[in-house]
């Protein structure tokens, strides 16, 4: 596995992030450490093993297909300054 | 000192004028925070009225007033937990602002008892760092209550701080891989973070979902088990909250401990545990020799050789995706309306989250990307399932595991600088690995060198809880 520039700015793309000079210079070689050291997972045998999502069995919680109350409109707008007509406003999708 | 229950007493009885007492205990938050920055927000505002409202209750001899578990108790709430109409920031700047519409389900279990609620404390930018230096942008650092040049350990840092400082008050941390534990090892206090699913997570800010744990920290293992006793439970509107039977938590504090078995990790003691903590550690297992319990050696080697590359997988995946909600829409830091959506997204997020933020996120997103998702995030979640077998497979033999909190004293700042984020992340060797499996563990201090704290942690099997307040009580008397 080759962690290098490219793949970094690859990652923090999908990630939503834009990285300038001085963080993809200063993260480059700390990330490269960190994946180096977690790499050592695969010295451990997995076979047959089941992955745990959770660490304590839980079983679906579903409720009654029943009307509650939630958020009024309102209030689910005061929290931003970007809205319009009810809604929440957002940038260009196209 | 007078305990948190004596001081309840005192209320009930109109012994202490409430609203009298809470403004001073306001005044003496402000000036600790000046020293040592455990508060992000003081909630005054929301405390005096709290205060109020008690007063003129217990005035009016109202009904249920007098059964109230927490009556007049200051409450501090880690800032990843939501307080209604209180700011609530989980220290970043993307959350700056931000004041929920509703309570986590812990802040109304604790409104119930009559809590009192103080403010907001300092962490770790969404709780990622274990010295409380990873503050979001423009927040500020809290410092140790033993040296204000060394770090008072993290994510719930401010929060331990102030446990130490503070009397009669009690604090909701949250742990995630030993947020709750090692800040109250490095403050001399205790921290017991539950089970996984013991107490709802509702209205928590997500780190990593699968491995988040809201928990009580407090001088007395008493304060810790009340606390405790308020916020566990069931709760609905928490999909991962366990559907069990309620403990009485308090009822474990004193219980005797003898013929309780107490396994020692062997992995976790020599090579690497600075010497003090070490003596002081077996000194605490004496402790426990003395008041009948049975001590004797076990193998783990997974959890120390192996929990921090699972624990770091596991979390930082999980970040990644949690953090995916931050993004200048609805809530939180906005910015100018330009651009496409991914562009403003994108822009919002590179200026308002700080450095630790960004390298999870990042670690997380390759993590769980085509190509590396085998090898890194399902390959931890495997492990994981080893990793809790071997625990189990311990807990037939032993009703607790023990093992230094910490390696290492709370460090100097100056030297936390000098680590590269993997050393810093190595911090954690023991505490991630119980946070992986889900089990609950707590912080026993044990004693002091140099005159700094040290700490004992104790770990139990799911839902054993009451074993460790059992123990730390133990602990606690021989002191």
């Amino acid at each position: 596995m080759e962690v290098d520039r490219k793949l970094l700015e690859h990652v923090a793309e999908i990630a939503r992030l834009k990285l300038n000079e001085e963080e993809i210079k200063k993260f480059l070689p700390q990330l490269k450490e960190a994946l180096e050291f977690f790499s050592k997972l695969k010295d451990i045998s997995t076979d047959k093993v089941k992955p745990s999502f959770q660490p304590v069995e839980l079983k679906n919680a579903m409720r009654e297909d029943k009307e509650g109350q939630c958020l009024s409109q309102d209030d689910a707008l005061s929290l931003t300054e970007h809205k319009k007509d009810g809604y929440f406003k957002g940038p260009k999708a196209i | 000192m007078e305990s948190i229950n004596d001081f309840i007493k005192n209320v009930k009885n109109d012994e202490i004028d409430i609203v009298e007492h809470t403004y001073k205990l306001i005044e003496e938050c402000k000036e600790i925070n000046k020293e040592y920055n455990y508060f992000n927000t003081i909630s005054e505002e929301l405390a005096l009225s709290q205060a109020k409202e008690i007063k003129k209750q217990l005035k009016n001899n109202d009904k249920n007033i007098k059964n109230k578990k927490l009556l007049g108790v200051a409450i501090s709430v880690k800032d990843n937990i939501c307080v209604k109409d209180v700011e609530t920031t989980a220290g970043s700047k993307i959350l700056q602002g931000y004041k929920p519409l509703f309570d986590a389900h812990v802040m109304q279990k604790v409104k119930e008892e009559g809590g009192i609620i103080i403010g907001k404390t300092s962490q770790d930018e969404f709780g990622f760092g274990g010295f409380s230096v990873n503050v979001g942008v423009g927040f500020k650092v809290p410092k140790n209550p033993f040296d204000e040049e060394r770090s008072c350990g993290g994510s719930s840092g401010g929060a331990a701080g102030l446990s130490q400082k503070l009397s009669n008050h009690i604090a909701l941390g949250e742990s995630t891989g030993g947020s709750i534990v090692e800040p109250a090892s490095f403050c001399g206090v205790f921290g017991l973070c539950p089970t996984y699913g013991r107490v709802s997570r509702y209205g928590l800010i997500d780190f990593a979902n699968s491995l988040d744990k809201i928990g009580s920290i407090g001088k007395n293992i008493e304060d810790v088990a009340l606390l405790m006793d308020v916020i566990s439970g069931y709760d609905k509107n928490d999909s991962t909250s366990l559907n069990v039977k309620a403990e009485n938590y308090e009822s474990y504090v004193k219980k005797p401990i003898k013929g309780m078995k107490i396994g020692i990790i062997k992995e976790a003691f020599g090579s690497g545990v600075e010497r003090e903590i070490e003596k002081n550690v077996y000194n605490g297992i004496e402790d426990l020799e003395e008041e009948g319990a049975k001590a004797e050696e076990i193998s783990l080697e997974l959890p120390i050789k192996y929990g921090i590359a699972t624990y770091y997988m596991i979390a930082t995946s999980e970040a990644s995706t949690n953090l995916a909600k931050f993004c200048g829409m609805r809530y939180g830091a906005v910015e100018k309306l330009e651009g496409s959506f991914n562009e403003y997204f994108t822009r919002v997020r590179s200026s308002n989250f700080g450095d630790e933020a960004k390298r999870r996120i990042i670690l997380g997103t390759f993590a769980r990307m085509t190509g590396y998702r085998e090898a890194f995030y399902l390959k931890a979640m495997k492990v994981r399932t080893l990793m809790i077998n071997e625990y189990k497979k311990a807990f037939r033999k032993f009703d607790a595991l023990v093992s230094p909190t910490a390696s290492i004293l709370p460090p100097k700042f100056e030297d936390i600088e000098k680590l590269t984020p993997l050393q810093h992340y190595m911090i954690d060797v023991m505490t991630v690995s119980p946070n992986v499996a889900g089990l609950p563990h707590l912080n026993v201090p044990v004693g002091f060198e140099k005159n700094l704290p040290i700490g004992m942690l104790l770990i139990a099997d799911h839902l054993q809880e009451g074993k460790l307040i059992q123990l730390g009580s133990a602990i606690e008397k021989g002191k």
